[in-house]
């Protein structure tokens, strides 16, 4: 607020309070015929309305909403920008109420932190608020079901990127992964895109051609990072591709548009959001969720 | 302003001003005189089994619950074995509104019978009065204490008043809190001093104001707090029972002596002893006609009574009477065949009906789906369509139940993942689900899909909801 306004509505405030003090007591008076009623003047329907006296209590309280008033401006922020002397602003309240329930509950937390993933997993306490922070934190992108998406991995079959162990998905959710598929539209042409396409269809398929030229380039260029045998690296996120699973779908149009144009899969760090003991939980969850 | 506020010239009302009043009037202080009589005593009996049941049903247990109790951090009511939840809220607003009916019928047919009787501020000042005229004596005997110095015998009956009317407060407040937390529970920790601070305020906020409302205030609630006692006067007629006092009998007043005719020496009935102004809680004179702070309470009517009595006149000066039985007209009608009596009859009847209907077929099970944000819909194998959900579900019931959800027979989609859960009594569970379709099995981009659950064993134990289920259009279908 600028000056000018800030002192606009402190000006208006005190002339209005000091309106109303005066408007009390400048009406505490009035005069009476000999009948001892005094009436306003005001008739409708024959009614005539008295001008009869309020009870001073009334009155009594009304002085008292003065003071509170008065109280209330010196020590809660009303007057523009005066802080008021107690300093109190709704963030600080919305802190100070985040903080009493991370105290207020943190104990929970605390005591499930202490338990490893595998047999939090099956606990049905710790997997209802496991379900809870998976729907706050990574339904969006995983689907509620955590059957994920194009481009967001299925978290219920048994087709891990970076690994299935419960020390694997703890760093995944904690640190994030971060994965690149390069480019390959210039180095291949689109004759050889076309074949790498078929070749890579044929991993899944199993009825590989190994004698075939998108063989051999498949070993110069793929093989390091998704293996001789197409099975993938968890250590670097290279997907297996020969189990017909397919990350950013398995049609020839999509498979190729991944060749052509790569792919940047990133799954963001959770540790500055959540805290250490909720995404233990978390893990236990993700866990959970392929156990069967 | 378009329109004013119509005013008529009083000024030759006024032939001279004989001064000043003060507009914030300092109040006279009532000292009501203690009456026996036949309305009192219906008061009593009225009163005695209100205040049994407000102070006694916090400490009566209903199926292994407090009877009454209003779980605010649970958000649960439970009322004679009946859980209510948040969902249930349009019942609360039907008993009031239900309960408005009935007053503004009540209020048709005898006039202010629940300020008189019935309203706890009535009640509560009644008990009040009692312990004053215990420990302060009569209405002379409190008249001449309260004008006297103080002397030792006047603080001892102070305190000794303030002291029961505290106590009484005390007690009315903790009931009052003991409805929203646990009694028992709330009475040891108050014993232990380890009671919750908010319980605490709360029930020193209500001490304070049974003691302030009842002990001090009185009159000056009805008369300036109550907006019931403001718009009363629009539901009476003129063949409303009100408490009235029959001028035509009673004009002129005088006193006299018993045994000499009235009619002789010029006079009416009333023999002028201000006992009907004495006995009243409000301080009013019931023989200037029907006035805004009367609570049709008939005390004047008890003690007018004991004076004719005395008197050897007939009973019935001050009365419960209409205006037209008063002005002997001929528009007096039976209090009850009234169009406007019966209609007000039949609404309630119907509200009633409905009320009770609605409480008998009510489902303790609630169903909501929300569908995932993240995504329109998903395409999986052989270009099948998923949307996916999340099922909310409230099992309000009092017992476990596992349901089952599932789709419409009819309904070309079918539910992919778990669609059975175990929810305990009175809790709730998210239970996520997706919906796969063919791609040819509706045409439509949007289409309304109904979601049921019931549970296993009781399938009567169900309810439904309606969702959307989204696909690509054909254009997208080519890509």
């Amino acid at each position: 607020m600028s000056t000018f306004w800030s002192a606009w509505i402190i000006v208006l405030t005190i002339i209005f309070l000091v309106a109303v003090s005066w408007l009390l007591f400048a009406n505490r008076k009035t005069s009476v015929n000999a009948e001892n009623e005094a009436k306003t003047g005001h008739v409708y329907d024959g009614i005539e309305e008295y001008d009869n006296p309020l009870p001073a209590w009334w009155l009594n309280l009304f002085l008292l909403t003065l003071i509170f008033t008065i109280g209330y401006l010196i020590l809660y922020p009303g007057l523009g920008n005066f802080k008021g002397l107690l300093g109190w602003t709704s963030e600080g309240r919305y802190e100070q109420e985040i903080k009493a329930a991370e105290e207020k509950y943190q104990h929970i937390f605390k005591a499930y932190a202490e338990v490893n993933i595998e047999a939090l997993a099956k606990d049905a306490k710790a997997m209802k608020i496991g379900q809870r922070l998976f729907a706050n934190s990574c339904a969006t992108c995983h689907g509620s079901d955590a059957r994920g998406n194009v481009g967001y991995p299925n978290l219920t079959d048994n087709d891990w990127l970076y690994g299935g162990q419960p020390e694997q998905i703890l760093v995944s959710i904690t640190h994030g992964r971060s994965a690149v598929m390069p480019a390959w539209a210039s180095v291949l042409g689109s004759e050889g895109l076309g074949g790498m396409t078929n070749y890579v269809r044929s991993l899944a398929d199993g009825e590989v051609d190994k004698n075939s030229d998108s063989a051999k380039t498949y070993t110069n260029m793929c093989a390091a990072c998704h293996g001789l045998d197409g099975k993938g690296n968890i250590a670097l996120g290279a997907p297996n591709l020969t189990d017909d699973i397919w990350l950013y779908g398995g049609s020839e149009a999509e498979i190729m548009q991944s060749l052509a144009n790569g792919r940047n899969g990133k799954m963001p760090a959770q540790e500055t959001i959540l805290s250490k003991e909720k995404i233990h939980i978390l893990a236990a969850y993700v866990f959970s969720l392929s156990m069967e | 302003m378009a329109e004013k506020i119509p005013t008529a010239d009083i000024t030759d009302q006024l032939p001279e001003e004989i001064g000043e009043i003060d507009l914030y009037q300092k109040r006279e202080k009532i000292y009501t005189r203690k009456i026996e009589g036949f309305f009192q005593r219906v008061r009593t009996y009225t009163g005695w089994p209100l205040l049994m049941g407000y102070f006694l049903m916090p400490w009566i247990d209903w199926g292994g619950q407090q009877s009454i109790l209003f779980d605010l951090p649970a958000r649960k009511f439970h009322i004679l074995g009946l859980t209510l939840w948040p969902q249930d809220f349009p019942f609360l607003a039907w008993i009031l509104i239900i309960c408005a009916f009935s007053l503004f019928l009540v209020t048709k047919l005898f006039g202010r019978v629940w300020c008189g009787y019935t309203c706890p501020q009535t009640v509560w000042t009644s008990m009040f009065m009692w312990v004053e005229q215990r420990t302060e004596g009569t209405r002379n005997q409190r008249i001449k204490l309260d004008k006297g110095p103080w002397t030792r015998e006047k603080v001892i009956k102070k305190t000794l008043k303030h002291g029961m009317w505290l106590g009484l407060a005390i007690w009315t407040g903790f009931t009052f809190v003991a409805y929203f937390t646990p009694a028992r529970q709330l009475l040891s920790d108050f014993f232990n001093f380890s009671v919750n601070p908010w319980a605490f305020s709360w029930v020193a906020i209500f001490t304070m104001m049974t003691y302030l409302n009842a002990g001090w205030l009185r009159e000056q609630v009805c008369m300036f707090m109550c907006p019931y006692a403001r718009f009363q006067s629009v539901m009476f007629d003129s063949n409303t029972l009100i408490v009235s006092y029959d001028t035509q009998r009673g004009e002129p007043r005088g006193s006299r002596k018993k045994n000499i005719d009235p009619k002789a020496q010029g006079l009416g009935d009333c023999v002028d002893c201000e006992l009907c102004v004495q006995v009243c809680p409000t301080g009013i004179d019931i023989r200037k006609g029907l006035q805004i702070e009367c609570i049709g309470c008939a005390l004047c009517v008890d003690a007018c009574n004991a004076i004719m009595d005395k008197m050897g006149y007939p009973r019935g000066l001050i009365d419960y009477t209409t205006e037209n039985r008063l002005r002997h007209s001929s528009d007096q009608k039976n209090l009850f065949l009234r169009l406007d009596v019966l209609g007000y009859a039949f609404a309630i009847s119907i509200m009633v009906g409905l009320f009770i209907h609605g409480l008998l077929t009510r489902v303790p099970l609630e169903l909501d789906i929300i569908r995932d944000r993240g995504a329109l819909y998903e395409r999986v194998d052989n270009d099948f369509i998923e949307n996916s959900y999340t099922a909310r579900i409230v099992n309000m019931s009092d017992d476990a139940h596992t349901f089952i959800l599932s789709l419409d027979t009819n309904a070309s989609g079918q539910i992919i993942g778990e669609n059975t859960i175990f929810i305990s009594p009175g809790d709730l569970a998210e239970l996520p689900f997706r919906i796969r379709m063919a791609p040819d099995a509706n045409p439509s981009p949007v289409l309304a899909i109904t979601v049921n659950i019931r549970a296993q064993q009781h399938p009567q134990l169900n309810t439904s909801t309606e969702t959307r289920f989204l696909r690509p259009t054909d254009s997208e279908y080519e890509r």
